[in-house]
């Protein structure tokens, strides 16, 4: 260990992948973090996963290319890492490690918080309930997002995830609350028109002074992107409840972040779990999943949409599979959809909101809305399998009764689920075609749904 | 004498510490500066290997460890019930007193008011003579928990040589002492006891009654007897923890404990939520009055999970004790079992299948274990029962992975949970194929002597018509359903009768939530008659179209949810109407 200006530094003594071994280390923490200076006076940041027997394995967030054992030095910061919060990132730009992108000055901060935050204690929790309006049928309707939700979309490399997520962020409103709101949007390694399209989806609809943008592009750091849905969510909460607002975060490619952990795990020479993935891949998901609800007495919600690209659409994929265990429920968009040219290309047979029950209903939607939308689901479904039984025996196989389910899966596509992009529809025009959808269906048919809502909608010939 | 030692390394949850050569296996000790708390899992020379049950950020070598000389214990005694608790007892109401909406570390709390008075009722008198296990006195916990006073396992037991006259008393008054060879034990309200070691009993009983959910798919198509075991696997969607949320609330048990572990904090929040509002069927009283949560949320410390089990499950034996029948909720082992894999990683085991450590069979078998209806020790007699169930989270809903697989072999009742039927919005999405009992024998006697004596053929008989309904799907997947005769058209339209008016059931609806045994036969009974009237009518020339248009069919269909249970003549009411259709649809044929 050496000491320069009153600053201790220690010696590097090995560089391995994402990692730094750094030698000599006292009074050093774990997770505390690290700066790392290079000959040349190059800084870059990282954190410490293990500390023991005087030596620290530290990972260095902006990677380790151009890093020389001659000469680099490491110091101990004496705190974990934390991002610097106040009004004034509202309408800003961050890279990935939260620094500013956008050319201006540092925001100045009204406090330090630290990036991991802190389990919300459930017993603080606030049950979400209050119904988010987004404007799109099939979620509204079928899908029903509510304030302080975690609903990922699951989407597979090239179908419309960020029409759908940009349209959600524009359009999301709670009927009849004039609420602070505001979108904090997390680019994780992907392009850079991606980002952009973000960017300028926000800035067309007015809401960019309101939102708080960190990009890590595809070409940035890739162990960088550990960080960034941290430094994102650390700045929603502080919105939410310290400012009070009802925070929208979009995470997209939550993908990109597993195979970020995935290279660190490699790394440490970790026993892999599925696919190569780290067997705590669940519980560190959830440490970023699990910052979504509302609080006790304190005004403010995140509500998180991440988006995640199945790789070759595998719902088993261990990324989608362990995020639908945590999170509360799933929009599941379908090629088969999607190469029809169907936007918003979403299976709702795969898709489901755990919350919806709570958010629907008399006095938020409509009394009917949780049976009809199961009858559709139930009919759907039917059709689904009068499609692949005609597949084989032909049209004239069917029976009359199949032959009304098939029209119904028809009408559902086009008239419901098909929507434009900038197309927003109240829960009353959502409701209105479910029950036009239902009643292409004989009243006996009909089984989920009590007499007294068939009396009052039923939509006779 | 405590060991005391000294922090050498840490990675996440696992910490060394040197200086440990006086530490026990399994005892728990203080970490760090900021005394948070952990238990020692290995020991190697004077290192202790040690899982920490708080997070450890800024933990650093050369921090002091701490040896408490006990090995990790929960604190059982009135003032139980009702509590949310973390994984290690630390009740959470109070963690947010000390530390705000977010839970902090390092904070000591009791696990309940210890200065609360009961009104304590003595049942032994001086010169009595007990032993563990014998009830010195009741208080009343809640509204529906009578808590019974025991003298703890652990006590020597002896000749009552005090005892205080009935009065309200705190936790730490002693209650009485008993003298054995010359020496006094006091009796307190409340003991402790280690969570890794199950409580004594006196002697196990062969489960033969039914734990009664009001689940239709469960207690009449795959039953679990109180004290038996059961699991309930399934992918994500498939409606795992509404199922558990069921049984948690329906169950016809005394004592409910719900572990939530590594599951989602807003569900904790929903059962503290719901549960207050929500009535006992049996007793009209708050089903909070009888629940206890143990919640370590998927982002709450790793190896606290895997704690949250062991104390969830001692509470269980504890009310077992007093002769109450307890419903243990575990949602969800497969977590507990990726903290066993972290743990195990760290400690740099060999692994078996998927990383999991190979002990993780041994670990389950000795969870499920600890199910049973048992005579308690002590006097007076009396029997109680711990019903395990726990949930199984498969990766990709592959029923082949290493949890789901062990899970098998230990347990009797089986729930496959199918995204198939959760798809098509078929809830509780328990698939009837691949699900079974192993108490169908044992119970079938409860139901033939309180509800009817055909219970388990008309059970037989429409389980066997779902069984043919798969055999023919899969000619109709090949050849159409015009390929089939009429007969067996008829299976499949009455199978899909069982399976809309009597498997699936909705858990929001307020009359189909609970369904009661009767209800739960009544409806079987009209959906067999429905089959044996329509069979009989077929072969009397009646067409099958006439038969399935009868109205009665869409009231039966919908009665799951139109007749509530002390409306059984409605019932009554559906099979006389639909004899009557019977008769005059065969009767027009005769005409013709």
């Amino acid at each position: 260990m050496t000491t320069e200006g009153g600053v201790q530094y220690s010696k590097i003594a090995e560089i391995k992948g994402p990692l730094v071994i750094v030698d000599d280390v006292e009074n050093a923490a774990f997770d505390e973090l690290v700066e790392i200076e290079t000959k040349d006076g190059e800084r870059r940041l990282g954190k410490v996963l293990e500390v023991g027997n005087g030596k620290a394995i530290v990972q260095v967030f902006e990677g380790t290319s151009g890093l020389s054992i001659s000469g680099t030095k490491a110091k101990f910061v004496g705190k974990v890492m934390e991002m610097p919060v106040s009004k004034e990132v509202l309408g800003r730009v961050f890279d990935g490690l939260g620094r500013p992108k956008d050319g201006l000055p540092d925001p100045i901060a009204d406090k330090f918080i630290d990036i991991n935050g802190e389990p919300m204690n459930p017993e603080q929790r606030e049950y979400p309930k209050d119904f988010i309006q987004t404007g799109v049928s099939v979620i509204d309707g079928m899908i029903t997002l509510v304030r302080g939700q975690k609903l990922p979309i699951f989407s597979g490399s090239g179908m419309s995830h960020n029409l759908l997520a940009a349209q959600i962020a524009r359009q999301a409103s709670v009927v009849g609350t004039s609420d602070d709101f505001a979108v904090v949007f997390a680019a994780i390694g992907v392009q850079y028109s991606e980002a952009e399209y973000f960017r300028r989806s926000l800035e067309e609809s007015g809401a960019l002074k309101r939102s708080v943008l960190f990009l890590n592009t595809a070409d940035d750091p890739a162990i960088e992107r550990i960080i960034t849905p941290r430094v994102a969510l650390t700045v929603a909460e502080y919105l939410a409840f310290e400012l009070g607002m009802h925070v929208l975060v979009i995470l997209t490619d939550m993908t990109n972040y597993a195979e970020a952990l995935r290279e660190i795990s490699a790394a440490r020479e970790e026993v892999p779990g599925r696919k190569g993935y780290p067997g705590y891949l669940y519980t560190d998901l959830s440490t970023i999943y699990e910052r979504a609800g509302k609080l006790n007495g304190r005004k403010g919600s995140v509500t998180q949409v991440p988006i995640l690209s199945m790789p070759s659409d595998d719902i088993t994929h261990p990324i989608p599979d362990l995020t639908g265990y945590i999170t509360e429920g799933q929009v599941v968009l379908g090629r088969d959809l999607f190469r029809q040219g169907i936007y918003p290309p979403i299976n709702i047979l795969m898709s489901l909101s755990r919350l919806m029950k709570d958010g629907i209903g008399e006095g938020s939607t409509r009394a009917d809305h949780s049976e009809v939308s199961n009858q559709v689901y139930d009919a759907y479904s039917r059709a689904q399998e009068v499609r692949a039984l005609a597949g084989i025996v032909g049209k004239a196989g069917l029976t009359e009764i199949d032959l009304k389910y098939m029209n119904v899966g028809d009408v559902f596509e086009k008239e419901f689920l098909s929507q434009a992009t900038d197309e927003n529809r109240t829960i009353e025009e959502t409701l209105n075609v479910l029950w036009k959808i239902v009643s292409k269906l004989p009243k006996n048919e009909i089984t989920k749904i009590k007499d007294k809502f068939i009396d009052q909608y039923y939509q006779e010939e | 004498m405590a060991a005391q030692g000294r922090i050498v390394w840490v990675s996440g949850p696992a910490v060394k510490a040197d200086g440990m050569s006086d530490a026990k296996m399994y005892e728990t000790v203080t970490v760090g500066s900021s005394k948070l708390v952990g238990e020692v899992i290995r020991l190697t020379g004077d290192v202790a290997f040690i899982q920490v049950y708080e997070s450890t950020s800024g933990l650093k070598p050369g921090e002091p460890v701490i040896g408490t000389g006990n090995p990790l214990s929960v604190l059982l005694g009135p003032g139980i019930i009702g509590q949310l608790y973390d994984g290690i007892q630390r009740p959470l109401r109070e963690l947010s007193k000390a530390s705000g909406s977010f839970i902090g570390r390092g904070i000591t709390t009791t696990p309940v008011d210890m200065i609360k008075k009961y009104h304590f009722v003595p049942k032994v008198g001086n010169g009595d003579v007990v032993h563990p296990g014998f009830i010195i006195g009741t208080v009343q916990e809640t509204d529906l928990i009578e808590h019974s006073i025991m003298v703890p396992p652990d006590h020597p037991g002896g000749v009552i040589s005090s005892i205080v006259s009935e009065g309200d008393y705190d936790l730490e008054t002693v209650l009485a002492s008993a003298e054995k060879d010359g020496q006094n034990t006091p009796i307190k309200m409340y003991h402790r006891w280690p969570v890794r070691k199950p409580r004594p009993y006196h002697k196990r009983y062969d489960p033969t009654v039914p734990l009664l959910t009001g689940q239709r798919v469960i207690d009449t198509f795959f039953p679990i007897a109180k004290g038996g075991t059961g699991s309930i696997p399934g992918a994500f969607g498939t409606g795992k923890t509404v199922t558990l949320h069921q049984i948690a609330k329906w169950a016809d048990s005394q004592v409910v404990v719900y572990i939530g572990c590594g599951e989602r904090g807003n569900e904790m929040t929903e059962v503290l939520v719901e549960f207050p509002h929500l009535k006992d069927p049996r007793s009209g009283k708050p089903l909070m009055d009888r629940t206890v949560l143990v919640a370590n949320t998927s982002n709450m410390p790793v190896a606290a999970r895997e704690a949250s089990i062991y104390t969830g499950v001692t509470i269980a034996e504890y009310y077992r004790d007093m002769g109450k029948d307890v419903v243990l909720v575990a949602d969800s082992t497969s977590r507990w079992a990726e903290a066993l894999r972290e743990m195990s990683g760290r400690l740099e085991e060999m692994p078996a299948e998927e990383g999991y450590p190979s002990y993780l069979a041994s670990r389950l078998a000795e969870f499920y274990e600890r199910a049973g209806r048992v005579k308690a020790s002590g006097s007076p007699d009396r029997d109680g029962s711990v019903t395990l169930i726990g949930a199984v989270s498969p990766s990709g809903g592959d029923f082949t992975e290493p949890v789901t697989t062990h899970t098998m072999r230990f347990i009797k009742t089986f729930w496959a949970l199918d995204a198939k039927l959760a798809y098509s919005r078929h809830y509780p999405s328990i698939n009837w194929m691949n699900s079974y009992s192993g108490y169908l024998a044992d119970i079938a006697k409860w139901w033939g002597e309180n509800i009817s004596e055909e219970w388990l053929s008309l059970r037989s008989e429409a389980y066997g018509l779902l069984q043919r309904e798969d055999t023919l799907k899969e000619i109709v997947r090949l050849l159409g359903p015009e390929a089939l005769p009429d007969e067996e058209k008829l299976i499949l339209e009455v199978a899909r009768m069982v399976k809309i008016g009597l498997l699936q059931q909705n858990s929001f609806d307020d009359v189909d939530t609970y369904c009661s045994p009767e209800k739960q036969y009544k409806l079987m009974k009209l959906l067999v008659d429905f089959y044996r009237r329509g069979q009989q009518a077929l072969k009397e020339g009646t067409p099958l179209a006439d038969i399935r248009n009868i109205s009665v069919v869409s009231l039966i269909l919908k009665a799951r949810m139109d007749v509530k249970d002390n409306e059984m003549a409605k019932l009554d009411q559906l099979d006389v109407q639909m004899q009557e259709e019977f008769k005059t649809i065969t009767g027009v044929k005769v005409s013709n």
